[in-house]
Parts: C-alpha cells; structure tokens; sequence
C-alpha cells in the first residue's frame, strides 16, 4: 500500500515514515547520500556557497584590517547588522535543539527524521552567529578573550553585571551542549557509515569519529542514558539562550528595549525562525535527495503548526509592544512606536507585520501546511520577517531616542551585506558539507519507526 | 591607507606621485610644440608652467592636474589597495590575536644638556601672548609643554578675553602645526633662500627710491601694532609716492564710513554692554563676529543669568536677515528680507524723534510693530540702551544708529567712541579696488602683498587675479600658505604664526597687547615686522629686536624699560593704554541726510542673496583647519561645506530639497551651490557663507564648497537684490550633525519631541519672578529620580565633581567644542565619515528651533557634555569594565581595556559617548604630534571615548593641592570647555564643598537635569533658560 492509496483525509494524519521501508532500505537509503555520487546541482550549490564563505573571508579580513567604521554603525545607533544578524542567527539555532530535546523528551516521534539535520542546522547556525559579537568589537583581538572570566595579573574580571557578558555564557553554552547532543547523536550512524563504507580512508575517519562503536547492549544502554542526560540539559538551554539575549536589549533602557516581555518573546521569535529555517532547508533537501519517504508531510505539517503557534506569540509580542506603550503613558515609548508606524523605517516596520504576522494566517488551514510550495513560501517569509524584527528592534530603537539633537539615520554599507551574505554562504557551505558526509537524517532512529520495531515493542 | 582626514602629507603625496608616474608612463600624444611657442608668445605677463603640457592645454595634463588636486582633497579613497588586501588575506584570520603585539619604535633618550629655566617635565608653562583676528589682538595664554604650544586659553587680564576665548582663536593653535603650511621661500615656485629674497626686494627697491616709489605698493590687513605702523611709516616716508593698501574682506568699512559721516572723523565705537538694559542689534553678529564678541557676550551675560529676587533683566532685540548667534540670544528676533533692514534704522530714528528721521514706507507690519516696541523700549532706558548695526548694513544706517545712540543719549554710556584703533584706517574696498586700477594702468613695478589673499576673496568685479597677473609688476607675497594668491606672485615668504613671532597689536580698546614666540618658527619664516624691517633696510632685523627698538622710544611706563617691557610680556598688555573716550559732536545734517537715505530706500522684491561670513572658516583664512572645518556651524550644525540656505517656503516654493544644487545669478555672476532649508531665515531670501571654494587652501580646505566671493562686487558685497535663483539638478552631499533629512518630517518631528520632552526649559522672566520653580515644574509627574534599587556611592569627605551649563547665557557659539577638541586630543574625522553620523566632539552643541519652522519663535541652544551620571547606564552594560565610577562620581573611561562593543553607547541616554570606528587619529604627521595634550591619551581605532570632565586637570590639580597638603580649592579646576566659554556658562566644581560654586549653581531653582525622570542623576545639570520677552510684543 503506497501513500497515494491512502484515503486522504484531513483528519487522517501521514505517517511519519512512508510505508515499505525495513532497516536495509533505511540504511541504504540514507548513507546512500553520503556514499553515492553527487548531482551536479550539488556542486553548483556548493561553489556559491563556498563564494560566500571567501566573501565572508574577505570582508572579515578589510573589517579587522580598517576597524568597524567599513560598516554603517555610527553614534547613535552603535549595532546595526552585526547584532541583527547575530539575533537573527542564534535565533534560527533555537530550532534544532526544540526539536532533538523537548520533543524527545515529550516522546514526540515525528521528530525523528528531521532532528540531525535540524541539529546541524543549530550548530552552523550558532556559529555563523558567534562570528558577529567577535568581530563586530572595535578590538577583536582583546574581545576574543577578555569577555572570559580567566585569572590574569592585571586581577580583572569581566563586568559581570553586564548582559554581554551573560551572552557569552548562555551562547557558549548552548554551542558546545548542542555540539555534544549532535556528536553523541551521530555516534551510532558514524558506526553505521564506518561498516558501510568501501574506502579505507572513510572506514578509517569514520571509524576513529565513531569511537569503537560497537553495537553492543551496553553501548546502547550507554547511549541512552547520555542522549537523555543530554536532552534534559539542552532543554532549559533553548529557553535560556535567546533570553539571555533578549536581556542585551531588555536590561537597556533604550525605548523599545527596555520591554520585560522580551525574553518569552524572543525565544518564541527564535523557535518561530528556527522551523521556519528548517523547513526552508528540509523542502529542497527531501526533494532533491528523494527522501520524501522519510520526510513526509507529517513533519511539514507539524512544523506548520508549530510556526503558527509561536507565530502567533510574536503577533502577540508585537500588539503587547504598541499596548504597552500606550497604556504606559511613557513619552518616550510612545515616541517610539510612533516612529516605528511612520518613521523613516516604516517600510520595514510594515514588511515585519506582513511576513510574521498576516503571511502565516493560512498556516490555520491543512491544505496550506500539506503544500510544499505554499510551505516553503511562507518560511521564506518567515525567515525574512524576523530578519525585519531585529532592524526594527535594533537601529530602529536606536536611531531616535532621547534626545532629538542626537538622532541620526542608519544606512548599511556594502560591507555589512557582504558580511551578512558571506555568513549564509558560510552557513549554506557547511549544509552542503553536512549532507556530503554525514546522515542528514538519524538511520538508527528511523528504524525504531519501522513497523518490525513497532511489532517487538507491542510483543515486549 | 585608512579613512582619515586628509591632515596627512605622506600618504597623500604617495599617491600623487603614482598619478603621476601613471600618467608618465600612459603614451600621450606628443605636445605641438610650434602651438606651444604660439600659446607663449601670445600669453601677457609673466606665465609660470608647470610644463609644456600645461601650455599646450592637453587633456592628459588636464587629468594629471586634475588627479593632483583632488576636488575632494578631504575624501581621499579610503579602500584597502589590491596589493594589501591580498597580502592581508594571507594571513588568516587567526593571526588577528597577534596584532596586539606591535613592536614600538626605538626611541633614544637624551637628556638635557643644560635644564632650561623653569622647564618642569609634565608641568606646562603658560605665557601670555595674542591671537589676532582681522589685525586686532585677543589676549591669550598659551599653554607650552616643553617647548611645545599645545592650548590657547584668554588671558583673565586681557579686556577683549577676561579668560575666554572663541572658537576660531581656540582652533588657531592648530594652523601653527598645519602641515600645509608654506615652508620655504619660492621664486617662481623653485625653493630659494631668505638671502636671495632680500637680495630681489633690495634690487626693486633701490629702483624704487629713484622715483620716490613711484611703482612701490604695499598690500595688508588691517594694522593695529604700533612697531608694524612705525615699520610701515617709515618706509612710506622714505618712499613718500608709494602706497599703502589695506584689505579685509570682513573689515567694518561701512561702519567706519558711516561714523566717519556722522562725526566727520573716523572714530571707532565700542560698547559697554555691562551698562546696557536694552539693545537692538540690527544685522549685527555683536556675540561672534568682530574684534570684541568675547568681551560683549561675557558683559551681556553677566545679567542674563537672573536668580529669584532679581529686579530686572536686560532685553535683546535682534533684526537679521540670517540667523546668527546674537539671534538665538534675542528676547525678539525678527527675520527681515536685508533690504528692509535700513528701513527699519530709520523707523527706529523716526519713533525715537532724531532730528530729520522721517518714517520709511515699505516697511511690514511686523516690522513696524518690532520698531515701534523696540523703540519705546529704548526711550524708556536713555543712557541704559544700545542700538547697534551691522556691517552688511549701508554706511547710512551707521551714521543714523549713532545719531538714534546720540539721541538716547548712550554717546559715552554705552557707546564708546574713541580714535581708531586701526592705524590709517581705510575703505578696504576701495582701496584694493584702487590698487587694482593701479596694476592695470601699470603704474606698480613692486607690489608686496602680506597676509592677505585677494585673489581669492576680492570682490568679483575687481577680477584682481588677471589685474595682479601682469608683466610689468614683480610680486612678493607673504603668508602662512601658498595661497592663491601667492600662486600668482613671483616671490613667496613664509610667514611665522603669532606664536612663532614677536609682534604687538591692539585690542577692540586699543590695549596694546604684545605677542611673544612659543616656539622657534617651524618652517623659517619671517614676521610681518621682520619683513617691513628688512625693506625698511633696518639693521635690527629679529622681531625682538625691532619690538623692544619701538617700545625703548615709545616708553611703556614709568621706571626702567626692562621692567616695563617684562611687566608687559608677563601681563600680555600694556596696562592702561585702552583709547580714551571721546565725546565727538554729531553732524545733524549728516545724520538726517542719513535718515533721508534710508527712509527712501524700497525693500526690493523678488529674491535676494545674503552674503556672509562663514562662523567657521570667516572669509576663508581658516580653510586649512580641521577644527574649525568639522566644527558644526551654529545654528545649521553643517560640517565641511557652505551652502544656500532658504527658509522652509522659499525651498517648497522653488521645489527645492536639501543638497539639491541651486544656481544663484546676481548681478550677471552665478554660482551653482547646494540648498540647505534653514527655518529663522526671511523668506525669498538665500544665505550664501564665505570661505569656501579654495584651490589653494591646503589638503584640509582645498575644493570644499563654493566661493561666494564670486557674487560679491566692491559696491555690493553683502545684501544683493534681483537675485535668480534656478534649480540646477543634481546635489550635492552635505553633511549635518543635526536633523539630517526633511524638513517637515524630520525637523519638524526634532522641534516637537524636543518640546515635549521639555529638554530645554524656558520662561520669561515674568514668569520666573512669578513662579521660580518653574523647571522643576517640567518635571515628568510621578517619577523619583532618586528610587534606585542599586545602591549609592559614598563619597565621604573627597571630592564629588558635577557641573551645570547655564542656558540663559549659552549661545551656542562652540567656543566649548573647539577648546575641547584642543583640550582632549580629539581627531578630524572628514566629511564623509561626519556624514556617516561618527563626529568625535565629546560636547556638541544641540539645536533646537522652537515654534512653527516656518517662522520660529526661538532658536535655542543646549550643550551637552557627558552627564557622569550617578547611576550611569553605560556603566552597568560595559562586559569588559573599561568604563567605571570612580570616587570622585566621573565615569571613567579605561581606553586600554575597551574592546568596542558599543554597547555603553548606545545605552547612553545622552548619546555622547563616542567610537573610534577607524583610524581616526593622525598618528604619523609629526608637525601634529607637536599639537597634542601629553596629559590625554591619545585613542586608537576601535575604543570608545566621551568628555572625561577634564580628569586631567583634577589630577594636575590635585597633585598641586597634595604637595601642599590642602584640598582643592573651588576654580582651581576648570574644565577646557568652561575655561574657553565666553559667556561663562559653565561652571564646574566639587559638589562636596558646600561654598563652591557649583553648589551655588544647583541651588538656583532654575536647577533641573537633563531626563532626570531615567534615574541616571546627571552629575551635569543645566540652569532653565530665561528669557525677557517684551510684554507689548507677545502674542
């Protein structure tokens, strides 16, 4: 029985694995990407993105070069793409760990085929992130070690009163945490790969990467323990983070920072970009690699729903935003809702309201969650739309506030695109790798889908 | 090569050198030389060329010229070359780390041989000495760190300072060390010596003395000096046909004009503005321009900063056709069209009942209701009242303001007449208009011009460069820069800066005030007194010398002359040598013929153009500095340019935006320049500023802008009628510190918020007397600016500095800013990076208009400094803690530990941190090395940095009370700004020493800080403005 000959009914969710498939055909299937020869679009995606990665190389190099003035920051507004891009980021980050934790955790198992790549997804997110607070500093070279707190003679201490400091813990955190989760999670596939493989040099890196893997009872039992120990302690992470960096704003006291619904509203902000990031990558990724069988339209529709929701809290944010300063009375805030409305960034205050709020409305409906195309579409949106949030939190916040003799307009240069382009290019780069060399979905978890796995469980 | 202003020789003359190697190397058509020949012979006058290829005019030349002098010499292409990118991107990004590890240049260290008299190092020495503006000295003190001027403060002794300075004198330390600056003698742009100069001049001359100096012209500012005036009669009595001519664009010629008809001498008046309870400035700049602005702003002042119980307040009246300072201290301003002006002198005569004033016609209601007011205003104070004229009004209306001043009977109350202070005073105009009729005729064999550039600034109609350039006449020029005119004289002598030379001058009083060296001159250079000795064939030929020759016969004062002249030079002046006053009779006939004149002239129709003197750069003299280029002007807060400045309605009317190029056409010239909207401004009435357009300025002031010059003719130079004013498309960039877009939007939303957020709190002084506590009243309702969950600081029985700006006597003049500048070490960024809205003045000035934009009730100014909050946000944010409380409140900054996140900026309330972005200072040109405070640090790229409350003159100063076992004493310290305001504004001190000043300050009810209802508890609070509005006006 195929899918098509299931009757399709609304209410009658896809499964989460297409029928037909055993252990084998998963695991030829999927190491299949990584073992058999790549399409020519592959390397064609590929070299753009590796462009990227010499533009990002490039416009590094002139910024530690010259100092941050290639940039368009000035007084009053002293972050402008590098911290929208480093919110933005971190925030597409926010997904894989929802998805590999919490949803573990709640037994979620739908989950399963899109958390390793949601997971590297997190990762290279976090990374092209982490690039901005580094070299957005007027002195990088200090600020790469002098945000540590490490014993040193001078008897200094970071200020750690200062969010920035708290951002270096909360990232840092949830960079190595979803390291580890990935890595251990990895473990079993690598062990997979290293037998499959034909090559002496991949039995070999594969093998030293699975780390004596050996399919046994204890490592499983092993295993298990750790994922879920893992899982627990990423949990708290995916709440921590983002509040964490809506604290950077939240305890400003810019108007338009200064807001105590920041952090829930960031971290649903992050989560909402974070699927919307995934799903951008999973629809040609499933497509191109014809792996619909595994990613079916189960995981686009839960995605959807999750979008929706968390969509719904950042509408929620926003509408709070304009409440707030109006019930507030506060001169200042108001100033600077008025400014957003009909300043001299409306225009994007207008595109934040289209893409986040009024173009995930048909998410509501089923037809539009089970459409690929309309899907992929709105997460376009999506990602777009929280880029926006940030400019209007960020510059918009900035470039008037208290003083009108100080105000001053932002205009990013050249650099600050090639900057932001390089790190997707960097970010498409190490996707590209990924799916190269490792499972882009978890093999060893798609089979406890299987109905064999299935059976033995009822059986137990 | 980074961003950076264009104060740097090495760089820039690399790249000229590739141009021109490129150039050399590209294969150019070869130069007709047969068309050459024929372009030389055809040529008049002696022509200098650079090369065949300029005379055959080819456009390889063209080009290679073109590259040489940049149009925009400030926005040099910042960019990293190909070369060292790619030798950069070898390095990988992991080597950044390194970076850090510089290694410092080898310095040896030579001690010195024989320990100079009273040379401490680290203890500058302060010598009194003279900054001169249009030949009149302004008394200063020149702060020297071994050897080296760094600073310029007033001499407190000194009548035109009383210890402040202006703007321009505060940036005039740094044309010493201009590396722009002429360096060496030139014939005909070949380096030649001092000797062989002498030699040429004494060549001319003795042919001279044949005829008498027949052909012998002299070309100079206006004098004031005594030895100079000496230098200068004696040769003109040895050569009794030659001429002696004075130009200065900015001279007060139809004052002296219009005195000389009313008293039937050239008598010069100053005021008495301490005296006086009620003045009308008509068109005149009286708190800026002139001679004596300092001295009037701190007399004005003094009784503007009214506290409860004050009787009485003065009132100001302004009428001007362009906003200026003055106006925005006005209790009225009204904005008139420049050709109702006299009209409304002579409504004024005719209300006051002057002999002969009869009322004009064409005067507006408005107008005439101003003059009515103002007028029963004046009566009401005779003897306590002053009304005062500008320079761009018609001689007329001089001679009728002091037969209105006569009447009022202010004649030797407030005004002041007395002989000139200049020596021989002329009509600058036509006397250069005379020399230029000479040159044509061909009656001067030798000219010497120094210290002036007519060639650039001379009304257009004299076109004085084709008349100067002229075969039969051998030039000399002297001055600081290779100017234009230089460029078209055979002979060059670098001339010293007032402090590399001995000289004296007179104040706006006539207080002699001598000007003593700081420092051997950098380049050579001879004095002006040097020079007219030298022609004079004097054996004394130093400065020194020829000083203490003038004074041993002109006694100084009683006793020895060594003791005198001692005094004097320790004093700056010669005490007790101001001009008498004098009570010279009024010309009635002269006066009504004036009032005549003026009641029938008809306010024109249609556009007209007002032409003034820039505030920054005057007419051009200071183009070359970066100072007073990137100071923001009052009022428009434009950087690095002039433009045509329209009101708001002119510009909708025209469909003119801002930076949009507009050509302006008077009188058959025309220049294209671009528009700025500027509310306070009359409408169908432009404004055009002086100084710019320079070729030949430097690398800091060559290209910028255009040359208003242009318009200007000897008959018309300041108000020209029939104006045409045509879009001409496309723009030009400008770049504002404040209110940078449109005008309805953005300004309009400025002026709004600003009053709303009652940043700038105001009263009349009705209301003030009513109600004292009306600032306090401003205050947001249930806010405690107190409530603090942190706790406080203890600052025991120390130190606790704070400090508040007195916005009753502030007008914005930025004499604070440029000492600032000066004071703190603070870069030039350029034009293109102030665009970027990255200006480095650790206190700026804001402006705020108050009212309709099309015709604003005030313009008012608040300076703002760094607060040093109390419970200061940029502190809390800071990650790395390179900005912390100290225990005396400052919030200091730790410019080693700063890593740049910016993000105290932007938690700053106040928004007046500020970050090195790039590069910004110069650290390779050595002449600007000399410049800088040794006690600042001195920022490199990538830290953040903001007014600091001068810590290193509380250190200095503590360390002098710690020596001596005492606490400092209350105006021990002042700050750089506080120190240079001319109006006294500022005033600074421990908060913790209950009998200083500054406590008396926050104790005045006019006490309010700036967003209190925050928290921060701003340690720089400001003092409400009070204004004092005529009753019969309001409304």
């Amino acid at each position: 029985m195929s899918v098509a000959d299931l009757p399709q009914s609304s209410h009658h969710a896809p499964p989460v694995l297409a029928p037909g498939h055993g252990p084998a055909t998963i695991t030829d299937k999927i190491s299949s990407v990584v073992f058999g020869r790549m399409p020519l679009w592959f390397y064609v995606g590929m070299l753009i993105a590796f462009g990227g990665v010499m533009m990002l190389l490039g416009a590094l190099t002139k910024l530690v070069f010259e100092g941050i003035g290639i940039w368009g920051n000035n007084q009053p507004v002293g972050w402008g793409f590098d911290i929208i891009n480093f919110v933005w980021w971190i925030g597409i980050g926010h997904a894989g760990t929802l998805i590999s934790a919490i949803l573990l955790l709640l037994r979620q198992e739908w989950r399963t085929s899109i958390n390793r790549f949601a997971e590297a997804m997190t990762l290279f997110a976090v990374a092209c992130a982490v690039i901005y607070p580094l070299f957005h500093t007027g002195r990088p070279w200090l600020a790469a070690y002098w945000l540590l707190p490490y014993p040193n003679t001078m008897g200094m201490w970071p200020n750690f009163r200062s969010p920035l400091i708290w951002d270096v813990f909360a990232v840092s955190t949830y960079g190595s945490v979803s390291l580890l989760f990935w890595y251990i999670g990895l473990i079993p596939d690598l062990a997979a790969l290293r037998d499959k493989a034909v090559k002496a040099w991949q039995q070999r890196v594969y093998g030293i990467f699975s780390l004596g893997w050996r399919n046994s009872a204890r490592h499983w039992h092993n295993y298990e323990s750790a994922y879920l120990l893992l899982a627990g302690l990423s949990t708290p992470l995916v709440l921590s983070v983002h509040s964490v960096v809506s604290f950077d704003f939240a305890s400003g006291q810019i108007p338009g920072w200064h807001a105590t619904i920041f952090p829930p509203y960031f971290v649903a902000g992050a989560v909402f970009a974070g699927f919307a990031m995934v799903l951008t990558l999973v629809i040609p990724l499933r497509r191109f690699f014809g792996l619909e069988d595994f990613i079916t339209t189960r995981h686009l529709d839960n995605m959807g729903r999750v979008m929706l929701l968390t969509g719904l809290i950042v509408a929620y944010g926003y509408a709070m935003e304009l409440f707030t300063a109006w019930y507030s009375g506060n001169l200042y805030e108001m100033y600077m809702v008025k400014n957003r409305l009909t300043g001299p960034y409306a225009a994007i205050y207008a595109s934040l309201i289209l893409c986040n709020v009024l173009a995930i409305q048909p998410l509501w409906f089923e037809r539009f969650r089970r459409s690929v195309v309309a899907l992929w579409i709105i997460s376009m949106f999506v990602n777009f739309g929280m880029w926006f949030e940030r400019f209007i939190i960020i510059p918009t916040s900035l470039h008037r506030d208290f003083l009108p003799g100080a105000w001053d307009m932002y205009t990013p240069t050249r650099w600050d695109f090639a900057t932001f382009f390089g790190t997707i290019g960097l970010f498409l780069a190490l996707m590209f790798l990924f799916v190269r060399v490792l499972p882009a979905i978890a093999m060893f978890e798609m089979k406890t889908l299987t109905p064999e796995a299935k059976i033995k469980e009822g059986a137990h | 090569m980074s961003e950076r202003p264009s104060t740097m020789a090495t760089e820039a003359e690399g790249d000229c050198h590739a141009e021109w190697r490129r150039a050399a190397a590209d294969p150019a058509p070869p130069v007709d030389l047969a068309e050459v020949r024929g372009r030389l012979a055809a040529s008049r006058g002696p022509r200098f060329w650079r090369g065949l290829e300029e005379v055959a005019q080819t456009p390889e030349f063209e080009e290679v010229l073109h590259r040489e002098f940049p149009r925009f010499a400030s926005e040099w292409p910042a960019g990293v070359s190909r070369r060292n990118f790619l030798r950069l991107s070898a390095a990988s990004l992991g080597l950044a780390g390194l970076t850090a590890c510089t290694r410092q240049p080898i310095e040896r260290i030579v001690p010195y041989v024989r320990q100079p008299e009273e040379i401490l190092p680290g203890r500058p020495l302060f010598f009194a000495t003279a900054a001169l503006s249009g030949g009149y000295a302004t008394g200063v003190l020149a702060e020297s760190h071994e050897g080296r001027p760094t600073k310029l403060e007033g001499n407190p002794e000194h009548p035109a300072s009383l210890g402040a300075t202006d703007a321009i004198t505060q940036a005039s330390v740094l044309n010493l060390y201009d590396p722009d600056r002429s360096q060496s003698v030139l014939n005909l742009g070949r380096i030649a010596s001092w000797e062989s100069l002498v030699g040429a001049l004494g060549a001319a001359m003795s042919a001279q003395s044949a005829k008498e100096g027949a052909g012998l012209r002299l070309l100079t500012g206006p004098v004031t000096g005594p030895t100079e005036a000496a230098l200068v009669a004696q040769i003109l009595a040895d050569y009794p046909r030659a001429r002696w001519h004075r130009w200065d664009p900015l001279g007060a010629d139809n004052a002296r004009r219009g005195l000389a008809a009313a008293f039937g001498a050239p008598h010069a008046a100053r005021f008495d503005l301490a005296r006086a309870e009620v003045v009308v400035a008509i068109d005149a700049d009286l708190f800026y321009a002139g001679p004596a602005a300092v001295r009037y702003v701190r007399d004005f002042t003094a009784r503007r900063k009214v506290e409860p119980g004050a009787a009485a307040m003065n009132r100001l009246y302004v009428a001007e056709a362009t906003p200026s300072v003055t106006g925005t201290m006005a209790d009225h301003r009204l904005a008139a069209r420049p050709s109702a002006l006299p009209g409304l002198v002579a409504a004024l005569a005719a209300q006051l009942g002057v002999a002969g004033a009869v009322a004009p016609a064409g005067l507006d209601e408005r107008a005439a209701r101003f003059a009515a007011a103002a007028a029963r205003d004046l009566a009401a104070r005779r003897g306590r009242s002053l009304v005062v004229a500008g320079e761009t009004l018609p001689p007329a209306a001089h001679a009728l303001v002091a037969a209105i001043n006569d009447a009022l009977g202010n004649a030797g109350e407030t005004v002041v007449y007395s002989e000139p202070v200049e020596v021989d005073p002329v009509d600058g105009r036509a006397s250069l208009a005379e020399l230029a009729t000479a040159l044509r005729a061909g009656e001067v064999d030798l000219l010497i011009v120094s210290g002036v550039n007519p060639v650039y600034d001379a009304p257009a109609d004299l076109d004085f460069a084709a008349a100067l350039n002229r075969e039969e006449t051998l030039r000399f020029h002297h001055g600081l820069w290779v100017d234009e005119t230089a460029e078209l004289c055979q002979w060059h002598l670098p001339a010293t800066h007032e402090l590399e030379s001995w000289a004296d001058a007179r104040a706006y009083d006539g207080t002699v005030t001598l000007v003593q060296p700081l420092i051997e001159p950098l380049y050579g250079g001879k004095s002006a007194i040097e020079l007219w000795a030298a022609l004079a064939g004097r054996t004394a030929t130093t400065g020194y010398e020829l000083l203490q020759e003038h004074w041993q016969q002109t006694p100084l004062a009683e006793g020895s002359f060594e003791d005198a002249f001692r005094q004097a030079l320790h004093d700056g002046l010669v005490a007790g040598t101001s001009l008498p006053a004098l009570m010279p009779a009024l010309d009635a006939d002269a006066a009504a013929a004036a009032a005549r004149e003026l009641a029938g002239a008809v306010p024109a129709t249609g556009f007209e153009l007002a032409i003034r003197p820039d505030p920054c750069v005057l007419d051009g003299r200071h183009a070359n500095n970066g100072w007073l280029q990137e100071l923001p002007k009052p009022i428009t807060r434009l950087t690095w340019d002039n433009a045509l400045m329209l009101a708001p309605r002119t510009a909708e009317r025209l469909g003119v935006h801002n930076e949009e190029l507009v050509t302006v056409t008077a009188g058959g010239r025309s220049v294209t320049a671009p528009a700025w909207i500027l509310p306070g401004l009359p409408e169908d009435v432009a404004t055009l500023h002086l100084g710019y357009g320079r070729r030949r300025a430097g690398r800091v002031g060559d290209g910028l802008g255009v040359a208003a010059a242009a318009l200007q003719t000897t008959a018309a130079p300041w108000n020209l009628a029939g104006v045409e004013l045509v879009r001409a498309g496309g723009s030009h960039p400008l770049a504002c510190t404040q209110g940078h877009y449109a005008i309805r939007g953005w300004l309009q939303e400025e002026t709004t918020e600003a009053e709303r957020r009652h940043l700038v709190r105001a009263a009349s002084f009705e209301e003030f007397r009513a109600n004292p506590a009306f600032a306090a009243e401003a205050e947001h309702e249930g806010v405690d600016p107190n409530a603090s969950l942190m706790p406080g600081h203890d600052y025991g029985d120390g130190y606790a500095w704070g400090m508040t700006i007195d916005l009753s006597a502030c007008n914005g003049c930025n004499a604070c800013m440029v000492a600032c500048q000066s004071e703190n070490n603070i870069p030039v960024i350029g034009k293109e990076q102030v665009r970027r809205g990255r200006e480095m003045h650790w206190i700026r000035v804001d402006r705020y208009f108050q009212g309709e934009l099309d015709e604003p009730a005030a313009i008012v100014n608040q300076p703002v400094p760094c607060m040093q909050c109390e419970q200061a946000p940029c502190e809390v944010v800071c990650p790395v803690a390179a900005t912390v409380h100290s225990d005396e409140g400052l919030n200091d900054m730790v410019y080693n530990r700063c890593v740049g996140t910016r993000y105290c900026a932007n938690n700053c309330p106040y928004k007046v941190r500020r970050f090195n972005f790039l590069l910004y200072q110069d650290w390779e040109t050595p002449q600007l090395k000399l410049q800088r405070n040794p006690d600042v640090s001195v920022r490199s790229r990538g830290v953040m940095e903001k007014c600091t409350y001068c810590v290193q003159r509380i250190n200095r100063a503590r360390i002098a009370a710690e020596r001596e076992g005492r606490k400092i004493v209350d105006g021990e310290v002042r700050t750089a700004c506080q120190q240079a305001c001319p109006a006294d504004a500022i005033v600074f001190g421990d908060l913790n020493d209950a009998r200083s000043r500054v406590v008396a300050a926050k104790a005045s009810p006019r006490n309010y800080a700036l967003l209190a209802e925050l928290g921060t508890r701003p340690r720089t609070t400001y003092l409400a403005m009070v204004k004092n509005p005529n009753p019969e006006l309001a409304g």
